[in-house]
């Protein structure tokens, strides 16, 4: 299996005023193609630290991490936003969509940043993924047209566009309602199914069932890294809830 | 990302704000169209008062008594006796830059013809003022060297004159009028030239030999000035330094003494008002200029409250892999369309606004030079006010930027 992500005793290390936050203390784990990862931890425990130096927004204090066969720590900024750009899909808790923009201008956007697509190629690969994600019929419709789960859905589809490698998403279900969270969690199964390498950040213990392996931070160290054969299904979790319009 | 790529979301980003975006672009609208508006005014004033003053002829040059003493007391130069005609006279023999020359003295009085009257001057001239003013015989034919030797009551009339005095249509040639109690006969009708920048008419006025006026009308022997063309407009220069040596030597002035008589060209007079209306202008754009930098300011204003707001926004570009060069382009190009599309409909709106000042008699030239600058003004304030809030932007932190509430 090819190895995705590779991090060697990553340590992260904040000054603020006169003390120095340690917020990661040596973090080391290998992600292989076709995994789906839940990294789990309480507030303060480094997960979104250890997902901005994943996600090359920041760098470790020290440590290595590979990104595909990269080394990602001593690339300058720009060399960084291009490997964004080619290798990373981002999810966020708020959707973070342009308002008042169309469905497909947002999935669009990480393509406009890359020169070597062309107009037309890239509006088509914007229509793929939203069909993807089952929005064919909402390409055209504005921001503020949708739903939660529907900006969320734009928003994985946006992540899609530019063939990751890997997939981050933070809180993705955060600020969705159950059953529509079970509804995105099940998209992220089948994308998963697809052969897709999916990494998820969240503090909510109950999804780590939902993966194929759970990595759980405490402290800015891992505490557990365990694998999960019995991948419960979002999907039968959704059809043996009640119907909402029943209620 | 392609230039085409970045207009097309910085386009988007406006239109999405349209209202804003207008509000904003109304500063630089204003200041482009008042600063293009201002400059036409003054431009348009200066070539008007340059053309009339132009058609009186720019290579005149006018000999007027100065200032003098008589008596301890200091005199006006109107009242000055201090021009012969043997300055006239000694001007013609000596200089060698003069082209036309005449003596003239003036009066002002009733000119009568049966039971209609109107008020006018009479000039006392020699047969080349015609040609140094600018005059033009439209019928008839001006007075001989012989009129002016015998000063035979004969004159030359002004079209105002014609129209007060022959109202019902007969021609003014032959007829003989009377200008206060002195009979004179009509020999010529000049042209009309219309009125001069100072507002004057310049066709209310009888043209008559200088004998006849100084002895007839006003029984005298000075004369009241001399009015003179040089023989073209770059030797005027010469042609004053010439007339005032003459002038000194007659009169017997010595160095250091005060001068007792003037002598200003035409060109002189040109340069006074054009340096004037130049001032005008300078000081009509400069308000205008202000209005504009208010402009500016104002688009930095918005920007930065634009960045502010879509911090978020720029997080998320990064996160997906914008550059910050990239991201300070963006804000960059979008201040500059709004400067640049506000620059536009202020020229339009400025030409316009100069159109329709010129419909209500100020008369206006709108230059290209104003348009010019006014554009380049406006990509520069668009650059420059814009600059700052881009740099904010792209100096943003992703991390920070997307976690920004």
């Amino acid at each position: 299996m090819n190895e995705i992500i590779r991090l060697e005793q990553i340590k992260r290390e904040f000054i603020v005023g006169e003390e120095v936050v340690r917020a990661l203390r040596g973090v080391s784990f290998t992600i292989t193609q076709g995994e789906f990862v839940t990294i789990m931890g309480t507030s303060g425990s480094g997960k979104s630290t250890l997902l901005n130096i994943l996600g090359c927004l920041d760098v470790a204090t020290s440590g290595e991490y590979y990104l595909d066969g990269v080394s990602v720590r001593q690339m300058s900024k720009n060399d960084r936003a291009t490997l964004r750009n080619r290798k990373i899909g981002f999810i966020f808790q708020n959707y973070n969509l342009l308002p008042k923009t169309t469905s497909i201008e947002n999935v669009e956007l990480p393509l406009m940043y890359n020169r070597h697509v062309s107009h037309s190629e890239r509006r088509e690969r914007a229509i793929a993924a939203l069909k993807e994600v089952g929005l064919g019929d909402r390409l055209t419709h504005r921001s503020n047209q949708l739903s939660g789960g529907q900006m969320q859905r734009v928003a994985i589809a946006r992540a899609l566009v530019n063939d990751p490698v890997i997939i981050l998403a933070d809180e993705a279900t955060g600020n969705l309602d159950t059953r529509t969270s079970y509804e995105v969690l099940a998209l992220f199964q089948r994308l998963h199914r697809d052969g897709r390498t999916i990494l998820f950040v969240t503090h909510n213990p109950e999804l780590a069932s939902f993966s194929s392996r759970t990595i759980t931070l405490r402290d800015g160290r891992i505490t557990s890294d365990i694998r999960n054969d019995r991948i419960a299904s979002a999907a039968e979790v959704l059809a043996a809830m009640p119907k909402e319009e029943e209620e | 990302m392609d230039i085409s790529n970045l207009l097309k979301i910085c386009i988007k980003a406006l239109l999405n704000n349209k209202m804003r975006c207008f509000l904003t672009m109304l500063g630089i609208i204003i200041g482009v169209a008042s600063v293009i508006a201002m400059l036409a005014i003054g431009n348009g004033s200066k070539q008007s008062i340059r053309a009339e003053i132009g058609s009186m002829g720019s290579n005149m040059i006018m000999i007027s008594p100065g200032n003098g003493r008589f008596g301890g007391v200091r005199q006006s130069g109107s009242s000055m006796q201090t021009l012969k005609l043997s300055d006239y006279e000694s001007i013609v023999r000596q200089a060698s830059y003069i082209d036309k020359i005449t003596p003239t003295v003036q009066s002002s009085g009733q000119a009568v013809k049966g039971a209609k009257n109107t008020p006018t001057s009479i000039y006392g001239v020699n047969e080349q003022y015609l040609d140094i003013r600018g005059y033009e015989i439209a019928s008839g034919s001006c007075f001989t060297e012989s009129d002016i030797l015998h000063a035979n009551k004969v004159c030359i009339v002004g079209q105002t004159v014609v129209n007060e005095l022959f109202s019902d249509g007969t021609d003014p040639l032959g007829q003989t009028i009377r200008f206060g109690k002195i009979p004179m006969k009509i020999i010529g009708v000049l042209a009309s030239k219309g009125y001069n920048s100072m507002g004057q008419d310049q066709d209310d006025l009888l043209i008559a030999p200088y004998t006849t006026v100084q002895k007839r009308v006003l029984a005298i022997n000075y004369i009241q000035g001399i009015t003179a063309s040089a023989l073209s407009e770059e030797y005027t220069d010469q042609a004053i330094d010439e007339i005032t040596k003459i002038l000194q030597t007659n009169h017997n002035i010595r160095i250091g003494q005060d001068n007792d008589f003037n002598v200003r060209s035409q060109q002189e007079m040109m340069e006074t008002m054009s340096s004037v209306m130049d001032m005008l202008t300078v000081l009509l754009a400069a308000v205008a200029g202000i209005s504009l930098i208010v402009g500016g300011i104002g688009i930095m204003n918005i920007m930065y409250v634009s960045v502010t707001e879509r911090t978020r926004e720029i997080g998320l570009r990064m996160s997906i892999g914008a550059k910050g060069r990239q991201i300070l382009l963006q804000f960059l190009i979008e201040s500059i369309i709004i400067s640049v599309a506000g620059g536009l409909i202020g020229v339009v709106l400025g030409v316009a606004a100069a159109k329709i000042i010129a419909l209500f008699g100020t008369p206006t030239a709108v230059s290209t030079f104003s348009i010019v600058l006014s554009f380049l003004v406006c990509v520069f304030t668009g650059v420059f006010f814009g600059w700052y809030p881009a740099r904010k932007a792209a100096g943003l932190n992703p991390i920070d930027a997307l976690r920004y509430e």
